[in-house]
This record gives C-alpha cells, sequence and structure tokens, in this order.
C-alpha cells in the first residue's frame, strides 16, 4: 500500500490549518474526500445532470444508470444477495429510523422490548426511544465492562419472549470495540430474533459481509466511507422490507394513486420517496471503488499497524488515560488528560493544525457508563500515518506546557 | 490568535483552583446550567439579602479550564453587589464575549476589569464561547428565580 499515493488523491491534506499542516484525526465524525469523488459530483452536476426515475429522455435514463450502479457496486461491497436489498437514506441516522419506525409500526406493543448496549450512538437509541413514548415499548442495555467490552452472558440474560429486536453497534465510537456482532446474531437467531447492524463505524474500516453476518438490518452513513454527505445506505433483508408498511411517502416509492386506494412501488423505490441525492450516490460509486482500489486487507492492516503504533505512544505519555481496552480495537481512541478538559485539548491541538473531537461523541450513556462527562478522541482513516500521531503526541505536549503540567 | 491570548494566567489559575467553589451557607437562589454540547453543567448558588445585595455567591460543577475561570471570576465579580449592578455587569460580559472584546462597565475596579478582560479572547474562539457564558446565563436565571434549567443550545 502506497500511502503517498493515498494522501495524494485526498486535496484537504495541501491545505493548511492555522498555518500548519492538516493532521487529520476525526474520520470516525467524518471522513475526507478524494478528489475522484469530488471530481465526479462536479462532472455529473455539469455533463449529466437529471433527475432519475420516470422521464424517458436520455439525460434521465443515463442518470438513472449510474444511480443504479451505485446501487449495485453496494450490494457487493456488502455481499448483499440483491441489489432491492439496497435502500439509499440520508444518512445512517435515517437507516435507523426507517426500521425503528417501520418496524415499530408492524411488531411493537406495549410491553415489548427492544434490546439495545450500552455501547450506542444516539442514532441507535433516541429513534427506538420514540418508540418507547409512542409504543410504550421497554428499551434495555446489555452492559459493558470496564474494558469497553459487551458483556455477552448478560447480553443473552436480557433477552426474554418480549424482546421484538436486538439493536447493536459494530464498532463503537469512543472505545474502538469491534463488537463480534456474528455471535449476537447467532444467539438471536436461536430465539427468531430480528438483529439491527449500526455500521457506522465499520464499513470504512472492517470488511462487510451482510449475509455471512445474517443480519437482518444494517445502516452506512456514506460520509464516513470517503463519499460524500446526505447520502446513506439501509440494508435489509427482502422478506423485512416485502412484509414491513412504507416510511416516507410521496413520488417515486408508488406503484398507483387513486382516491381511495394507493399502492407502493416494488423494491428498492418503495422506500425511496421524493428526490433522491442523486449526485452524490452517483459519486458514493467512486468511493467503493477508491476502497476496492486498495482493497480491504491492506487498509486493515494500514489501520491496525497505525492503531497500534497511535496506543504504544499515547501509553508512553504519562498523564493520558485511554478510554476501553477492548479485546478487538478499531482506529478510534478516546482519551482524557489528568489536569486538562477535553475541550481544552482539542483548542490546543487544534492550534498545531491536529484536528481532533471533544465532548461525549454523542454516547452520554456510554460515558456516563464510564463515570466520564467528555473524553478527547482521535480516529483514524486510510490516509493517516505515523507522522500524523507523532503531530498527535507533539501537539499533547503543548497542552501540557500550556497548563503547566509536567 | 495566539494560544496565549485564550489560556491567560489568570484563566488557568482560576481554573485550577476555583473561588467560591460549593455551595454557599444560606442560600436564597439557584439555578442550574447544562451545555448539552460537551456535558458542561454549572449550578450557582445566591443569597440576596433585603436591601437586594448578592451577599454570597457560589458554585459546583464541571468543565474545561475556560468555563471553571469564567465562572470563579463571575463570582468574585459580583459578590457584594447589588442585583442591579450585578445584570450590568452580566450584560456587559456578554457583550464582550459576543460583540466588543471591551468592558464598558463603571462597577469595576481596574483590578476586576483585568480579571473579567482575561476572558475577551474567547470571542475569537466562537466553538468556546458557551463554554465562557453558561455560568453567566445561570446566574441571570437564579436572580430571576424561574428556577429555569439554562441550556446553552437555547439561548442566544
Amino acid at each position: 500500500m502506497d500511502i503517498n499515493s493515498i494522501r495524494s488523491q485526498f486535496p484537504i491534506f495541501s491545505k493548511k490549518i492555522n498555518g500548519k499542516p492538516l493532521v487529520y484525526l476525526d474520520s470516525s465524525n467524518s471522513s475526507q474526500k478524494p478528489l475522484k469523488v469530488l471530481n465526479t459530483l462536479d462532472y455529473f452536476y455539469k455533463n449529466e445532470f437529471s433527475n432519475i426515475g420516470r422521464s424517458i429522455h436520455s439525460l434521465a435514463v443515463n442518470a438513472t444508470n449510474k444511480f443504479e450502479e451505485t446501487r449495485a457496486s453496494v450490494k457487493n461491497f456488502i455481499n448483499a444477495s440483491s441489489k432491492d436489498e439496497i435502500i439509499f437514506t440520508k444518512n445512517a441516522t435515517e437507516s435507523i429510523n426507517l426500521i425503528a419506525t417501520t418496524f415499530g409500526q408492524f411488531n411493537i406493543k406495549k410491553g415489548d422490548e427492544i434490546l439495545i448496549t450500552e455501547l450506542e450512538h444516539h442514532s441507535n437509541y433516541v429513534p427506538w426511544h420514540y418508540l418507547r413514548e409512542t409504543k410504550g415499548a421497554v428499551i434495555k442495555f446489555a452492559p459493558i465492562n470496564d474494558d469497553g467490552d459487551i458483556i455477552i452472558e448478560k447480553l443473552k440474560d436480557l433477552i426474554s419472549t418480549k424482546t421484538k429486536i436486538i439493536a447493536v453497534t459494530h464498532l463503537s465510537n469512543v472505545t474502538g470495540t469491534i463488537v463480534p456482532i456474528k455471535e449476537i446474531i447467532e444467539i438471536a437467531r436461536k430465539k427468531n430474533i430480528p438483529v439491527l447492524v449500526d455500521g457506522c463505524q465499520s464499513a470504512p474500516h472492517l470488511k462487510i459481509d451482510v449475509r455471512d453476518l445474517d443480519c437482518d438490518f444494517y445502516a452506512i452513513s456514506c460520509h464516513k466511507v470517503y463519499g460524500p454527505t446526505g447520502v446513506g445506505i439501509l440494508y435489509a433483508k427482502r422478506k423485512w422490507l416485502e412484509k414491513l408498511p412504507p416510511f416516507i411517502g410521496g413520488g417515486g416509492m408508488i406503484n398507483e394513486v387513486r382516491k381511495d386506494k394507493i399502492t407502493y412501488a416494488p423494491l428498492p423505490e418503495k422506500y425511496e420517496a421524493g428526490t433522491m441525492p442523486t449526485a452524490e450516490v452517483v459519486a458514493f460509486n467512486e468511493s467503493i471503488k477508491f476502497m476496492q482500489s486498495i482493497g480491504m486487507e491492506n487498509i486493515i492492516k494500514h489501520e491496525k499497524e497505525l492503531t497500534n503504533y497511535a496506543l504504544e505512544k499515547l501509553k508512553k505519555i504519562n498523564s493520558v488515560n485511554i478510554v476501553g481496552n477492548p479485546k478487538n480495537k478499531a482506529g478510534v481512541i478516546s482519551f482524557t488528560i489528568k489536569g486538562i478538559h477535553p475541550h481544552d485539548i482539542s483548542t490546543i491541538v487544534d492550534e498545531e493544525g491536529v484536528a481532533i473531537r471533544a465532548g461525549h461523541h454523542c454516547c452520554q450513556i456510554l460515558h456516563e457508563r464510564l463515570n466520564l462527562n467528555a473524553t478527547a478522541r482521535a480516529s483514524i482513516g486510510v490516509y493517516n500515518t505515523k507522522e500524523d500521531i507523532d503531530m498527535l503526541c507533539k501537539a499533547l505536549d503543548n497542552c501540557r506546557k500550556v497548563f503547566g503540567l509536567k | 490568535m495566539d494560544l496565549k491570548d485564550l489560556y491567560q494566567d489568570i484563566i488557568l489559575e482560576h481554573g485550577k483552583s476555583p473561588r467560591n467553589f460549593g455551595k454557599c451557607d444560606k442560600y436564597t437562589h439557584q439555578a442550574k446550567g447544562h451545555n448539552p454540547l460537551c456535558g458542561d453543567q454549572v449550578q450557582v448558588y445566591l443569597k440576596l439579602n433585603n436591601e437586594k445585595t448578592v451577599e454570597d455567591l457560589s458554585f459546583e460543577g464541571s468543565g474545561c479550564a475556560i468555563s471553571m475561570a469564567s465562572t470563579s471570576i463571575m463570582t468574585e465579580l459580583v459578590k457584594g453587589k447589588s442585583v442591579k449592578v450585578a445584570k450590568k455587569i452580566v450584560f456587559d460580559f456578554l457583550n464582550m464575549i459576543k460583540n466588543t472584546s471591551k468592558i464598558q462597565s463603571n462597577d469595576l475596579n481596574e483590578d476586576q476589569k483585568i480579571k473579567i478582560m482575561s476572558l475577551s479572547g474567547v470571542k475569537q474562539y466562537p466553538m468556546r464561547v458557551k463554554c465562557a457564558t453558561l455560568a453567566w446565563h445561570t446566574l441571570t436565571s437564579a436572580i430571576e428565580g424561574t428556577g429555569k434549567e439554562v441550556n446553552t443550545e437555547t439561548i442566544d
């Protein structure tokens, strides 16, 4: 893997931040975009733009084809059985809301239980909370241990005859825990409980095979996968998409509309109402091609090396406390520094051009569990280097200097 | 903009050893403040006497250096002032952070002006303004006695 050639594909790395070269360690939040993705957006709008679907003029046909090419690429990327199982949404949040809403209408009654975990991002909790509010559902939280691993035995114990769905992240955006979701899905399978996987963090960093996992639903945000904002993916098994009611109503998702009756479009259009983010979906195909050109195995290897390097270097700094120590950890490293609040850390390292995130990272439940108000988080993308980690450590030294700490 | 303008010695010192920390005796008013973006929480306790003077003022909470220092300095400057003057100081502070970078008030002595001005650098860091203003909004809420929790996401 040629890291220089990868970095050269990202125009943003030629920019200076506060007069310093950008050290971007906020990819869990959102990734940077390769030039081909940006050029495709630009080219599509300038040369090929049309709305997709109904029109039969040449531009519309071409745009529709390109849109569907991305769907086919996504299908292959996550190894779904059919293109019909790939629904484009606004983001993973919308994907999860789609399932929470439609599954809730279809299958949740008062007292029914939804099992999530203490690791979840707010986007895999709040949509289920709506069902608690509107339907009287009960939300249970599978606990984690201090390392940040889900305690599988306790998760098992929380499953009851009332458990209607399990929703769990594939990779924690705070501790970097790679969750053994295959094991969780096997447990759920035995009890015939569907599983939704929040794949927001995993999609850019792990090999995703939805058929091997046998998950019912898988949610992805394309902007974290080197793609444009405004596009998300929902993978759902065909049987669910056929059974569940539609989500958003409007043009494009209907078959026939009469004064007394409406029928819905076949899959996947049933779930794609209104004008879609056409150019963004078309451009996302280039994001997938970008990742495939490197190869997922190479990406995983590079990021693993970098994560280990970062952990090793950060652990050498006495005042740094790394949050969680999961069995399998991806390149998401949250930490605290004794005597310096994460917000102060973020402001100070930013002066050195180092972009990290500070706060609770949309995981208040998890922070409460870990007795933390906030953490600083450095998260790795395929374009990061050991020099980036060195710069982070140097900038952290500066934090201690500013605060007069040894 | 230099980091030293933001993290001045006064701020670091107050951040590390905040004044008037804890519940003050026989407080008559209190209010909570919360910044959901970073999780900062502050509780302001206020003792008003019959002459409408802030006899005592203290706080509890946790947060970044900017928020702790800002709260600490606020308690020092407002203690002993009449409610009317306290409100003027709050207005002046918020105006400094958001608009002018300057303090207009005649209600503060030179030493107090230096302290409050030490927070003026925050204006250059828009993402940190709410760290500095949370306690001041919370003080206003305590004085007004509405009991409403201040939330940085729902105030200007």
